[in-house]
């Protein structure tokens, strides 16, 4: 039902715009709403730029976190480390995105990159990532924790050491879960808006950038501004800028559901496999 | 076999028993192992230090001051009061919507759907919708709330009120609900059942009786990790209409208000994360402590209720 409505919604919208903007505006060079610049490429790669700084930090910190908790942890331990990271996930992703903006930037990506901006992609990213940490870590633990545990003990009869069950028996068993768990982690990194709202700059628009290390714009982001200043504001060719944001969303609704979907298929393949 | 030389064979007898601080690379990876998780849990701390850094001074000159003020353009006369009060009242709105039809879908769901291709594509949606970004609910609840239903949630705010907020947070929140309560269900022993059938129960009874009792305490869980997720939610509240800048709420009745036009807490962080200025910054920093402060009440609410009724089978 509420996909359905959100679909109907969108598409309509979207379409609504799609017929009113001069097509070639979605293909020129930087995403400025209300100059009538609507490249929609800008925006993505702005994306695609912080989904990979994200996954980047994420990645091994997640798996290797889950790793720890799934395989070496004694059982105290684990019961008072995996609270500890549930709660980096309850933190609202508004106050990273103040935390990527006031520390992040300033701290690390000005110090250590040598940027020169208040605001850059990788500030954002890096926040981008520390909300994704705890996601990909439980998702890839339940993984890790759902190899049963008669392969590990077959394993270790034979000699084996921890790290080569873990690597080599653990690991190749529940590879299809963690694959899961990295999908979903991207997806949440590509849906991720606050973070990227505060931290990345680029609000009234951004050229095409590849510069990380700079302002840019994101898809997310770019609805988020459109909602927060540029309100009823008509372009030169009497277009409304906002009607733009239901395209964007429209877009980034089947990217994530898209990615949503393979990795469902995923776990699936992972609960087939050890019932 | 007989050409290896016995002695080899001792040798690495003795190594795997006693030679453990031998395997450098075996401690190499476990220690990488464990920076990766403590990386993680550093990182967590340092957010909470530097935050607490920044807010202990407005915290401290201001002290229930800035619990108490309204929004204004002068940071150091501007509060958190309307953001705590919108918050709330979008929190009790979205408990009043999603808690009775959030558990009733998990029941028809889990209880009474045949297992039918239907069924399984419903749950399989649902589950996709958990992952959908928060924004895009956000373009729902514009289109839907704020424009297509603006005579139900407020022909003067333009649609712009509680109504829309707190639907929108309800529709973003209502597949965790669903899910998780479907979970709690789910882990209801099929015996506790048996054993009311077999007293001669009708399904409703068993259903009322001993399946929901038992799953009570995990649905509630959920509910209540949902609206703490709602809490903190931003992105789509900005679309649904907030306030970012100066709020004057008018008086009238409770109906009337909830017409009205609403802000929340972490929209009023984002709205002054952007102001220029070190006393900005303090007052951000201090308004997100009040916001982790009343998250983190609600997480040790369900801790402790968790360990309370938690029941093994």
């Amino acid at each position: 039902m509420i996909s359905l409505a959100i679909v109907i919604a969108l598409v309509g919208q979207a379409f609504s715009f799609l017929g009113k903007v001069d097509l070639s505006t979605l293909w020129t060079d930087g995403w400025f709403p209300r100059r009538g610049r609507f490249d929609v490429l800008t925006i993505f790669t702005g994306s695609v730029l912080v989904s990979i700084v994200a996954m980047v930090v994420a990645t091994p910190l997640g798996l290797g976190a889950a790793m720890y908790l799934s395989e070496y942890a004694t059982p105290r331990a684990r019961r008072l480390l995996k609270p500890t990271l549930e709660m980096l996930a309850s933190i609202p992703s508004v106050v990273l995105g103040f935390f990527a903006l006031a520390v992040i930037q300033p701290t690390i990506v000005q110090t250590f990159f040598g940027s020169t901006s208040a605001f850059s992609l990788m500030a954002a990213g890096l926040g981008v990532g520390m909300l994704t940490v705890p996601l990909i870590g439980s998702v890839a633990e339940d993984a890790l924790r759902a190899v049963p545990g008669d392969l590990r003990e077959a394993a270790y009869g034979i000699g084996a050491r921890r790290r080569t069950v873990t690597l080599r028996v653990v690991f190749p068993a529940a590879v299809s879960g963690i694959v899961a768990a990295l999908i979903l982690g991207l997806s949440r990194a590509l849906g991720e808006t606050m973070v990227v709202a505060i931290a990345a700059g680029g609000t009234g628009g951004s050229e095409r950038t590849f510069d990380v290390l700079g302002p840019g714009q994101t898809m997310t982001g770019a609805i988020a501004s459109l909602a927060y200043g540029s309100d009823q504001v008509k372009t030169a060719t009497g277009l409304n800028a906002f009607d733009s944001l239901y395209f964007v969303g429209l877009l980034l609704f089947v990217l994530t559901f898209g990615l949503n979907i393979v990795s469902e298929r995923y776990v699936r393949r992972v609960r087939k496999a050890y019932r | 076999m007989s050409s290896i030389p016995a002695s080899a064979t001792r040798s690495s007898v003795e190594l795997a028993l006693s030679g453990r601080s031998r395997d450098i690379r075996g401690r190499l990876f476990s220690g990488a192992l464990l920076l990766a998780l403590l990386l993680s849990l550093a990182i967590l701390l340092t957010l909470l230090v530097s935050i607490w850094n920044d807010a202990w001074p407005v915290l401290r000159d201001r002290g229930f001051d800035f619990l108490a003020s309204e929004t204004s353009s002068l940071p150091e006369r501007a509060g958190v009061r309307q953001g705590l009060v919108g918050s709330l009242t979008l929190i009790a709105l979205v408990a009043a919507v999603s808690l009775p039809l959030g558990i009733a879908a998990a029941i028809y769901l889990q209880e009474y759907a045949k297992d039918t291709r239907l069924r399984r594509i419903l749950v399989a949606n649902i589950r996709n919708l958990a992952g959908v970004p928060s924004i895009v609910y956000g373009i729902l609840g514009l289109v839907v709330f704020v424009q297509a239903l603006r005579s139900i949630t407020g022909q003067a705010s333009y649609g712009r009120s509680y109504l829309s907020g707190g639907l929108t947070l309800t529709v973003l929140v209502m597949p965790f609900v669903v899910i998780i309560a479907m979970e709690a269900l789910r882990a209801v022993p099929w015996s506790i059942r048996e054993a009311a059938y077999g007293v001669g129960a009708t399904k409703w009874e068993v259903i009322r009786s001993h399946v929901l009792p038992y799953a009570a305490p995990g649905v509630f869980t959920g509910v209540i990790l949902g609206l703490a997720r709602a809490f903190g939610e931003t992105a789509p509240l900005l679309l649904a209409g907030a306030v970012t800048g100066f709020l004057a709420t008018s008086p009238g009745g409770p109906w009337e208000t909830l017409q009205g036009p609403y802000t929340a807490l972490p929209v009023q962080v984002f709205a002054w994360s952007r102001l220029p200025g070190q006393a900005w910054v303090g007052n951000t920093a201090a308004a997100i402590i009040v916001l982790l402060a009343t998250i983190l009440i609600v997480n040790l609410v369900v801790i402790v209720l968790r360990t309370r009724y938690e029941r093994t089978w």
